[in-house]
């Protein structure tokens, strides 16, 4: 269990399974530089929360929920969790998180819903089976189930998270693709640094000659 | 990306800038002269009785921007500035480095390495572009002179010797520096630095741009995370900000570069000039706005960084150094490449 000093922000998990030096870039060295993908996304979410609390007849919605799990020693905000109101009268939570974009391959954004429905369960004492993403760019919600897997997944990231954000080392950086649209490509340099003997070369091509 | 955005000079006497929605409105005698959208700016700097509300103030530090306050004649007096930026770790790492003196030594090689490529650069340059207008000769000489000193700043050189080397430099190079004037050479000489206050007008316009320089490599320095006052050649002096001095090195000859261009094309005539009673030189405010012009065009000119070998206006030089000194800092690069260009 950890402390709630010890806590570490929700939505860094998705930084470390997209990158761990860009999560080490944000969460240790603080950098944060802005492009075009996060200033929407910032957008979006602006949007969503400043939407007030609604209610239905079955469905009570929370904007904006502070969540935390001690257990993962993970605490953030959901942008919606939908209470569902169940037949014996009690209400389940279902968390929905705003995305730009379009769905991933990868398990990034169902990562950081699942972290939320963990803190749910811890926070609510209940079972939390099934949330969804909704993807700005296709409009509509993509279901999630929360199944063993998925949990797995979530908490060993948390695990690694601790870890990595206990030191003080960045990753080294891995050049790929996707490189090309992290906002962090100029901060990081990932062509560039970590090659052996650059700066020496270039020294000695700029004023040997 | 971070984008090379303008700073607004404001030089008006009695100007009074406030916010307005998104904008900056700069207020002249009660009426609203010029609005600029705020994210467009990058920094705002004030010369002498110049006002700005506190509620812009706080806006800036919000937005990131940072509001300098220098003299009329550009003495850099204060500046307000939004949260710090960056991260303890960087620093915590700057301040051990520093304390290192064989690392500080190794530091300091690199911004003298820098500073005295680009001098033998702009040297040679002006060579091959006017040879025929001036003592070529001389100032072959003292490009190769420096090619020397280059040479001798090889690996475990101490902090002594580096300082050694930089001044040696700096002689050779700004005693050939009058011969770079080819123009109206009987209002326009150099035979010596002067500062405090410069003694003529080639040492005021210096003096006035590396201030310019400095406010640029400290902002750059600071948007990074580093402590600009913590440096390594320059060592620690209360006030003074030793990283951000050590960074300019390299950027030196781009000011004198840009001082010798308006000169030889004859954009500052000798009447832009003010001599005081003690011999103290002074631009009017004409000159001045020339010459911030003329600096914040040569931000926007795309040029390869040598390192990175990526295009980007100049005025991003700036932030790409002190990204590049933070990432050598992090155990990213194998040392850090000061910008020399050729």
């Amino acid at each position: 269990m950890y402390t709630e000093d010890d806590l570490l922000m929700l939505s860094a998990l998705q930084h470390l399974l997209f990158c761990p030096r860009q999560c080490a870039l944000i969460h240790l060295e603080q950098a944060w530089t802005e492009n075009r993908f996060t200033a929407e996304g910032r957008v979006l979410h602006e949007r969503v929360h400043t939407a007030a609390t609604d209610s239905r007849c079955t469905v009570r919605v929370e904007y904006d929920m502070p969540l935390r799990s001690l257990r993962l020693g993970l605490s953030g905000r959901a942008d919606i969790v939908e209470m569902h109101q169940q037949e014996d009268s009690s209400w389940l939570p279902f968390p929905v998180e705003y995305k730009r974009g379009r769905p991933k391959k990868d398990d990034t954004d169902r990562v950081q819903l699942c972290a939320q429905a963990l803190c749910l369960e811890e926070m609510l004492d209940c079972t939390v089976p099934e949330g969804a993403l909704y993807y700005g760019q296709k409009n509509r919600r993509t279901p999630v189930q929360f199944d063993d897997r998925l949990r797995r997944v979530t908490e060993e990231a948390a695990g690694r998270l601790h870890e990595l954000l206990s030191g003080t080392v960045t990753p080294a950086p891995e050049y790929s693709r996707r490189c090309e649209s992290c906002s962090f490509i100029d901060t990081c340099l990932p062509r560039t640094a970590g090659k052996k003997n650059q700066v020496r070369n270039y020294m000695t091509r700029m004023t040997q000659s | 990306m971070k984008k090379h955005l303008n700073t607004l000079f404001v030089t008006t006497q009695g100007a009074y800038l406030a916010k307005e929605g998104e904008t900056v409105a700069v207020r002249i005698e009660g009426k609203v002269r010029l609005r600029l959208p705020v994210h467009t700016l990058d920094g705002i700097v004030c010369f002498g009785n110049v006002g700005c509300s506190p509620f812009l103030l706080g806006f800036c530090g919000e937005r990131n921007l940072t509001v300098s306050f220098l003299t009329e004649y550009g003495r850099f007096l204060a500046r307000v500035q939004g949260p710090v930026s960056g991260n303890v770790i960087l620093r915590r790492e700057q301040y051990r480095r520093a304390d290192d003196l064989d690392f500080s030594a190794r530091m300091a090689r690199a911004f003298i390495n820098g500073k005295v490529a680009n001098c033998r650069a702009l040297l040679n340059r002006t060579v091959r572009d006017h040879g025929d207008r001036l003592d070529s000769e001389a100032v072959g000489d003292a490009a190769n002179h420096l090619t020397g000193l280059l040479k001798s700043l090889g690996r475990g050189r101490p902090l002594e010797e580096v300082r050694g080397t930089e001044g040696d430099g700096a002689h050779v190079y700004f005693s050939v520096f009058d011969h770079l004037i080819i123009r109206n050479k009987e209002d326009f000489f150099f035979h010596r630095r002067s500062r405090r206050p410069p003694l003529d007008r080639v040492n005021c316009l210096l003096s006035f741009l590396y201030t310019l320089v400095m406010h640029d490599v400290r902002s750059a320095l600071e948007c990074t995370g580093l402590d600009p006052a913590v440096g390594f050649l320059h060592r620690d002096r209360p006030g003074r900000s030793g990283l951000a001095l050590d960074m300019m090195e390299e950027f030196r000859p781009l000011a004198d570069r840009l001082t010798l261009s308006l000169i030889n094309r004859g954009q500052l005539q000798a009447k832009d000039f003010v001599v005081s009673e003690g011999g103290g030189v002074r631009m009017k405010d004409k000159a001045r706005k020339t010459l911030l012009t003329a600096y914040q065009e040569r931000k926007q000119d795309v040029l390869l960084h040598p390192f990175l070998e990526e295009k980007m206006p100049l005025g991003l030089f700036f932030h790409t150094q002190a990204l590049l000194l933070a990432r050598f800092l992090r155990g990213d690069l194998d040392g850090y490449p000061p910008m020399i260009w050729r």
